[in-house]
C-alpha cells in the first residue's frame, strides 16, 4: 500500500537536466573537457582515415601494377650494370603490356652557359625511352613530350622541380638549356610524378641524342615495366633474371606504390600516439566531470534534502546525479564528434582529401562519453543518494 | 474517527553522548492543529525530523498515519513522505530556474503523477494560497511571504494528512508572517492537520494547542490541562 508509482523516463530526464540549467557556465567549462578529448581522437581517426581514402583514390588512378629493376652492386660491391638490350627482354615476359627505361647520364644542366659549374642544383640527366611518360603514368604539364625526331636532336623535358630549380616557368619557341656543353632547346615540362619520383629532378634527352652529344654509354639505369594486374608478382619473381640473366642477384626490383602505402603504415604508428593523447585528454575531461559533479553534490545538500522530503528514494537520488553527469558528458561528446567532424574536414579539404570519417568511431566517441559520464558521475551520486536528509536540509 | 496521525511513545534519540529527545510520548489527532515550541537546541527540530520521517529514534516507536516507521524500508517511508506528509522549511527551498507553478509541481514529482497532471494539480495549490496571478514568476521575483506561500503550495499540493511546518514565519517580516498562519489556520480549517515547529511563543499562543520541549522532554502540553479556565 505505501509505494509510489514509477517515475516517466521524460521526468527522470528532466530531473537529471535541472541541475545544469542554473549552472549554464560550469557545464559549458566540464563538457567542453570532454569535448576535446573526444575532438582529439575523431580527428585523429578522422584525418588518418581521409588521406587513406586520399592514397586508395591515388593508387586506383596510378595503378599497383608498375615494377621497376635498377642495377644494383656486384658481389664485390662496384656498380652493377643492366645489359643494352634489357627492355627488349622484358617486354617478352607474357603478361607485361609495355617496358620503359632511363639511363643515368654523365652532365649537368644549367640555365645559360654563364652559370658556374658548381651550381648543378642536383638535377640528373637521364636518357629517357619515347614510352616513359605512359608507363610511369607521369603527365606533362606543359610543351610536348619527346618523339622519333627530337629523340635524336639536342631536345630536353624536364621534371617539375628541375624545371622550378632552374626557374623555368614557361616554354618560348627559344627557350634553352645549356646541358652537356652544349644548347639544348626545352620541349615540355612534366607534373609531378607520384609512382617515379625521381623523373621530378631530371633532365630527359632522347636516347640517341644523349649517346650522340653527351657520350652516354646506352646501359639503361632503371625499366619501368605495367604488368597485367592479375600477374604482378608473377613478373616480380622473374624480372631480375629477364634484365640480367647472367647476374639476377645484381638487379634491384621494387614496386613504387607498395612505397606509398608504406608510407601510409608509418603514419599508422604516428596515429596511434595521436590517439592515446587524445585519450588522455578525454580522461582529463572525465575528471573534470567527477570533480563538478562531487562539487556539485556539495552544493545541492540543501535541494538534496528537500527532495528526500517531498519522496525522493535514495535510489532517484542517485539516478538524478547519474543522469545529471551523463547529461554533462553526453553534451561534451556530441560537441566533442560535432567539432572532430569539423576538424577532419577543414584539415581534409586543405588538402584536397576527400573527407572521410568512419561511423564506428562517431559511436565509439560518443559511447565512451556515456560511460566516462556513468564513472564519473558514479561516487558523487552513491555519496548524494546516501546523504541522511536530516544532515542535507540543516547544510542549508 | 479520532485514530492519531502521529503517535511518539517513549521516543529517545541520542547522537553519541548527548540525548536530544529522551523519552517523549505524543500523539496528535487527525484535524489537529498545534505548535512545538522550544527554544533553540530544545530538541523541537528533532522531533520534526522524527515525526517527519527524515530521521530514526534511538528507542521508542514513531507512528505515522498508522505506519510504524521501524518497519519501513526506504522505499515505504520514502513513499510515506510523498503522500501522507507535507514540509514547510523556514528557508523555503525552492528551485531558483523554475517558476512557481513548477516549483509547486516538484511537490508530486515522486509520486509518479505525470507532468500534466502534476501542472494542474499546482495551479489549484497556488489558488488556495492566494498566488494565482503569480504562477510563472520565479522565486527570484516574488517577495518572501509569496515564496513562503509557493512553499506551502508545494506541502499540500498532494493533499497530505500531515502538514509540518519548521519555523514558518522565522525568515519573514510580521506582516508576511500574519499572512502565512492566516493560511496555515485556513488549511487547518478544511480538515488538514498541521503542526507548527515554533521557537515564537506568540506564535505557539495563537494555536489551540502548544507543547513545550525543553532539554528534550515535553515540560507542558495543553490538551493535558483541558481543565477549564478559572
Amino acid at each position: 500500500m505505501l509505494k509510489t508509482g514509477r517515475m516517466s523516463p521524460r521526468d527522470v530526464l528532466r530531473t537529471g537536466a535541472s541541475g545544469l540549467r542554473t549552472r549554464p557556465l560550469r557545464v559549458f567549462l566540464s563538457a567542453l573537457g570532454i569535448a576535446i578529448g573526444i575532438a582529439a581522437m575523431i580527428g585523429v581517426v578522422g584525418i588518418s582515415t581521409s588521406s587513406h581514402a586520399e592514397l586508395q583514390r591515388t593508387l586506383d588512378r596510378l595503378g599497383t601494377n608498375l615494377l621497376t629493376a635498377a642495377p644494383g652492386q656486384t658481389f664485390t660491391g662496384a656498380e652493377a650494370k643492366l645489359p643494352k638490350s634489357t627492355v627488349d627482354m622484358v617486354r617478352r615476359i607474357g603478361p607485361v603490356e609495355s617496358a620503359a627505361s632511363t639511363g643515368d647520364v654523365d652532365g649537368y644542366v644549367y640555365r645559360n652557359d654563364r652559370i658556374p659549374p658548381a651550381e648543378t642544383g642536383s638535377i640528373n640527366v637521364k636518357a629517357a625511352d619515347l614510352g616513359l611518360l605512359a608507363t610511369t603514368g607521369t603527365q606533362l604539364a606543359r610543351g610536348s613530350w619527346l618523339n622519333k625526331a627530337t629523340a635524336r636532336y639536342p631536345a630536353v623535358v624536364l621534371g617539375t622541380g628541375a624545371a622550378d630549380r632552374l626557374g623555368i616557368g614557361s616554354i618560348e619557341s627559344d627557350t634553352r638549356v645549356w646541358l652537356g656543353g652544349t644548347w639544348f632547346t626545352l620541349v615540355g615540362i612534366l607534373d609531378k610524378s607520384a609512382l617515379a619520383p625521381e623523373l621530378d629532378d631530371s633532365a630527359l634527352v632522347g636516347w640517341g641524342a644523349a649517346e650522340r652529344i653527351l657520350g652516354f654509354d646506352g646501359h639503361p639505369t632503371k625499366i619501368y615495366t605495367r604488368t597485367v594486374e592479375s600477374a604482378v608478382e608473377e613478373v616480380r619473381d622473374v624480372l631480375a633474371a629477364t634484365a640480367n640473366p647472367q647476374a639476377p642477384t645484381e638487379v634491384k626490383v621494387s614496386r613504387p606504390s607498395d612505397a606509398l602505402a608504406a608510407k601510409n603504415a608509418t603514419d599508422k604508428a604516428f596515429t596511434g600516439l595521436m590517439l592515446g593523447l587524445g585519450a588522455v585528454a578525454l580522461l582529463v575531461g572525465g575528471v573534470g566531470v567527477a570533480n563538478t559533479m562531487v562539487i556539485s553534490v556539495l552544493e545541492r545538500r540543501a535541494e538534496i534534502g528537500l527532495r528526500r522530503s517531498l519522496g525522493a528514494r535514495r535510489n532517484q537520488i542517485r539516478t538524478q546525479f547519474l543522469v545529471e553527469s551523463q547529461l554533462l558528458a553526453g553534451l561534451g561528446g556530441i560537441g566533442g564528434v560535432l567539432l572532430g567532424i569539423a576538424v577532419t574536414a577543414a584539415y581534409a579539404l586543405s588538402q584536397g582529401w576527400p573527407v572521410s570519417v568512419p561511423v564506428w568511431a562517431i559511436a565509439g566517441g560518443f559511447g565512451a562519453t556515456l560511460s566516462i559520464g556513468a564513472l564519473a558521475g558514479l561516487y558523487p551520486a552513491v555519496r548524494a543518494s546516501q546523504l541522511p536528509p536530516t544532515e542535507a536540509l540543516g547544510a542549508a | 474517527m479520532n485514530r492519531p496521525v502521529v503517535r511518539l511513545d517513549n521516543v529517545t534519540r541520542s547522537y553519541g553522548e548527548t540525548t536530544a529527545l529522551a523519552g517523549v510520548s505524543l500523539t496528535f489527532h487527525r484535524g489537529e492543529l498545534a505548535a512545538i515550541v522550544g527554544p533553540s537546541g530544545s530538541g523541537k527540530s528533532t522531533m520534526l525530523n522524527l515525526i517527519g520521517t527524515l530521521d530514526r529514534p534511538t528507542s521508542g516507536t514513531v507512528e505515522i498515519d498508522g505506519h510504524d516507521i521501524a518497519t519501513l524500508g526506504d522505499q515505504e517511508l520514502s513513499a510515506l513522505r510523498a503522500m501522507t506528509i507535507g514540509f514547510v522549511f523556514q528557508q523555503f527551498h525552492l528551485a531558483a530556474g523554475l517558476s512557481a507553478l513548477d516549483n509547486v509541481a516538484e511537490g508530486l514529482l515522486y509520486t509518479g503523477t505525470p507532468l500534466a497532471e502534476r501542472r494542474r494539480a499546482a495551479r489549484s495549490a497556488l489558488e488556495r494560497v492566494d498566488l494565482a496571478r503569480r504562477i510563472y514568476h520565479r522565486p527570484n521575483e516574488l517577495s518572501g511571504g509569496e515564496r513562503q506561500r509557493v512553499a506551502i503550495a508545494r506541502a499540500l499540493v498532494g493533499s497530505p494528512r500531515l502538514l509540518l511546518a519548521d519555523e514558518p514565519t522565522g525568515a519573514l517580516d510580521s506582516r508576511s508572517g500574519d499572512t502565512v498562519m492566516a493560511l496555515l489556520r485556513a488549511l487547518h480549517a478544511d480538515g488538514t492537520t498541521v503542526v507548527i515547529i515554533t521557537h515564537d511563543r506568540e506564535v505557539a499562543a495563537s494555536l489551540p494547542r502548544q507543547v513545550q520541549v525543553r532539554d528534550g522532554r515535553i515540560v507542558h502540553d495543553s490538551s493535558r490541562d483541558r481543565v477549564p479556565a478559572c
